[in-house]
């Protein structure tokens, strides 16, 4: 095992940041910890790095206990999200910090900053100053001087945060083939869904201080396993449902749903997630779609969002413009939607609560 | 230049005329007529009075002493801030003001404060006596006055900087497994220097000028004790004009050199300063 993350608990007061968390990392594999803000994954980075100490639990390095070490001795790379460049030397200095403190001789030295600024692409900015550099340069620094001690461990924290969305895409391949070609493990933090994504093999979704589920992005993105997963991880319609007579409806409504997982011996409340791309839309009933009406149509540039009023449940949509663009679509026109996949979940877990969470984190109005 | 003053309204110019009057009023005309009254019999004149030897001792005290506590101060300075940043301990807030006393205190009290503690009829005084060592009226008392008078300097540059110091920088180097030592010489004290070197400035044109205390601390001993200051004085008492003018004109340049050093440092650091 790479890394093993073992019952780590971690309070700053009152708060509790890392609540009994567990999980195991491969040696080789590129996770991310994923999580909105305020939700611990940091925390536990820092933990893992020795930054930050826990109350309890254990962390385990390639099988060796290392719970009691000082970050010096993890011997492990850290990147951090301001990148913590030293402001007061040059970007070939940064890259030499760690090789002049393990005393390699000078020749060897000025060789491997020279290989990792080519490594980087930065070649000719040597004798340039952190402050003279924009935010995507500073971050390869950063990088470069990590990787110059050539470590087995990488962890990042929020390491396309500060940059623009092309530079964070260009940053975030080039990163993943590094780690391919490198092979070393790396974890790195992010609240951003599609980075976790794009990049990591395995994702590790953190909500308050826990884990909330472990897999690939298929598995996080395809079979959440909870209501948070599933709003976190992409966008998601949240759907107010009930059991009537054992049967599922949309509440106010008389659109059945079929789960045949749940029980629907006992009348009670349910919540269904639907993602907007799982909401079929079409302008016959062709496929025993339920009756709704056209609200509104937003062009997205590769694919249209539609609004749609089902009996006043609100579900949005989304179509592909090739599909979207062969036949006329109009505001209030009638439709008929059916929804090819979905979950639904036990509302008795605290409704009210899932529902302020998810206001707060922005996924619902 | 017509267009600029058409721009602003009367009050503005009033205003700025007024500021700029009583600048002139109350620091260059002070400064001319000492540079004028200093020059009237020649520069020959002027050297020869800066060179006499008790004018050159004086100085050359003046100036030792002065480097010995701006060292010293850089030292202590930099560890007391450090200490009041970066520890927890108890009565941590009486600390932090007390280190403004020596500004508050006037320095003739701070004087007689060291002569009751170290002067001779003194029980340290007469115990370090017997082993031939003085500190009032000698060099050590002079040394002690300044060390007291300037200790703020240098701590209450150092300490906002501190302040403001993210933990980034430290931690990155401690990943990448610098040990502490490392960490403060190469990572936080380059990021000090500047306000360091600003409170050591500070210290030194405090030295330079220090009067009250050590009047009182070291007397007025020719060619022993006697600093610029104290021999600006006693040129004046003893109606020597033109001596105590040659003496006043060094002293006043070196200010401004230091004030000129200042500028220059503020100017650099925040050229050096990081966009976060």
């Amino acid at each position: 095992m790479g890394i093993v993350i073992r019952n780590v608990y971690k309070r700053f007061g009152d708060f509790i940041a890392v609540d009994d968390v567990s999980f195991e990392i491969r040696t080789g594999e590129l996770v991310a910890l994923l999580g909105p803000s305020g939700s611990g994954k940091s925390t536990i980075l820092r933990i893992i790095a020795g930054l930050e100490t826990p109350d309890r639990g254990d962390i385990l390095l390639k099988g060796e206990d290392v719970t009691s070490f000082s970050t010096q001795k993890r011997k492990l790379g850290f990147v951090f999200q301001h990148y913590a460049l030293f402001k007061h030397m040059s970007v070939e200095k940064n890259i030499a910090f760690g090789l002049e403190i393990r005393k390699r001789k000078k020749k060897e030295i000025e060789e491997k900053v020279s290989e990792l600024i080519n490594l980087v692409k930065l070649q000719g900015y040597a004798k340039h100053y952190p402050s003279q550099l924009s935010g995507g340069q500073r971050q390869r620094v950063a990088l470069a001087r990590t990787l110059a001690t050539e470590p087995k461990i990488l962890l990042l924290d929020e390491p396309f945060g500060a940059l623009d969305a092309k530079g964070r895409n260009n940053l975030a391949q080039w990163l993943k083939e590094l780690h391919t070609k490198l092979n070393i493990t790396s974890i790195f933090v992010t609240h951003d869904q599609n980075e976790a994504i794009e990049i990591a093999d395995k994702i590790v979704v953190i909500n308050r201080g826990r884990v909330e589920q472990i897999g690939n992005a298929k598995d996080v993105y395809e079979h959440p396993k909870s209501k948070f997963v599933a709003s976190f991880i992409g966008n998601v319609n949240i759907v107010e449902t009930v059991i009537r007579n054992s049967n599922i409806f949309i509440r106010g409504t008389d659109f059945q749903i079929i789960d045949k997982n749940i029980d629907t011996s006992e009348d009670r409340d349910l919540v269904l997630l639907v993602r907007p791309e799982d909401v079929y839309v079409e302008s016959s009933d062709a496929h025993q779609g339920f009756p709704c009406r056209i609200q509104n149509i937003h062009y997205r540039g590769s694919f249209f969002e539609l609004d749609i009023d089902l009996q006043n449940t609100y579900i949005k949509a989304v179509k592909d413009k090739n599909i979207f663009l062969k036949e006329v679509w109009e505001k209030n026109q009638p439709a008929f939607i059916h929804f090819t996949q979905y979950k639904i979940f036990d509302a008795s877990e605290g409704h009210g609560k899932i529902r302020k969470k998810l206001r707060q984190l922005g996924y619902i109005e | 230049m017509v267009k600029f003053l058409m721009k602003s309204n009367k009050s503005d110019l009033v205003l700025r005329s007024l500021s700029l009057f009583y600048l002139g009023l109350l620091i260059i005309l002070p400064i001319a007529a000492i540079m004028s009254e200093a020059l009237k019999g020649g520069l020959i004149n002027l050297w020869n009075n800066i060179t006499l030897p008790q004018a050159l001792f004086s100085l050359k005290l003046t100036f030792i002493v002065a480097i010995i506590i701006v060292f010293i101060n850089m030292i202590t300075g930099t560890a007391t801030a450090w200490v009041l940043v970066r520890y927890k301990f108890p009565f941590k807030n009486i600390m932090d003001a007390l280190i403004d006393l020596p500004f508050a205190i006037p320095t003739v009290v701070t004087g007689i404060m060291l002569v009751t503690l170290y002067g001779p009829k003194s029980l340290i005084g007469a115990f370090l006596g017997k082993y031939g060592i003085e500190i009032i009226f000698d060099k050590p008392g002079i040394v002690l006055a300044l060390l007291f008078v300037t200790f703020p300097f240098v701590v209450r540059s150092v300490q906002p900087v501190l302040l403001e110091m993210e933990p980034d920088m430290e931690e990155a180097a401690m990943t990448l497994g610098a040990s502490p030592l490392t960490i403060f010489f190469r990572i936080v004290l380059p990021s000090l220097t500047p306000s360091i070197l600003t409170g050591a400035a500070l210290s030194f044109s405090r030295a330079l000028g220090e009067f009250g205390s050590i009047v009182i601390v070291a007397g007025n001993i020719p060619l022993i004790t006697q600093v610029a200051s104290v021999y600006i004085y006693g040129e004046i008492e003893s109606y020597n004009i033109q001596g105590a003018l040659g003496l006043s004109v060094v002293l006043l340049i070196i200010s401004f050199l230091i004030l000129l050093f200042l500028n220059f440092l503020q100017s650099w650091s925040k050229k050096h300063e990081t966009w976060r």
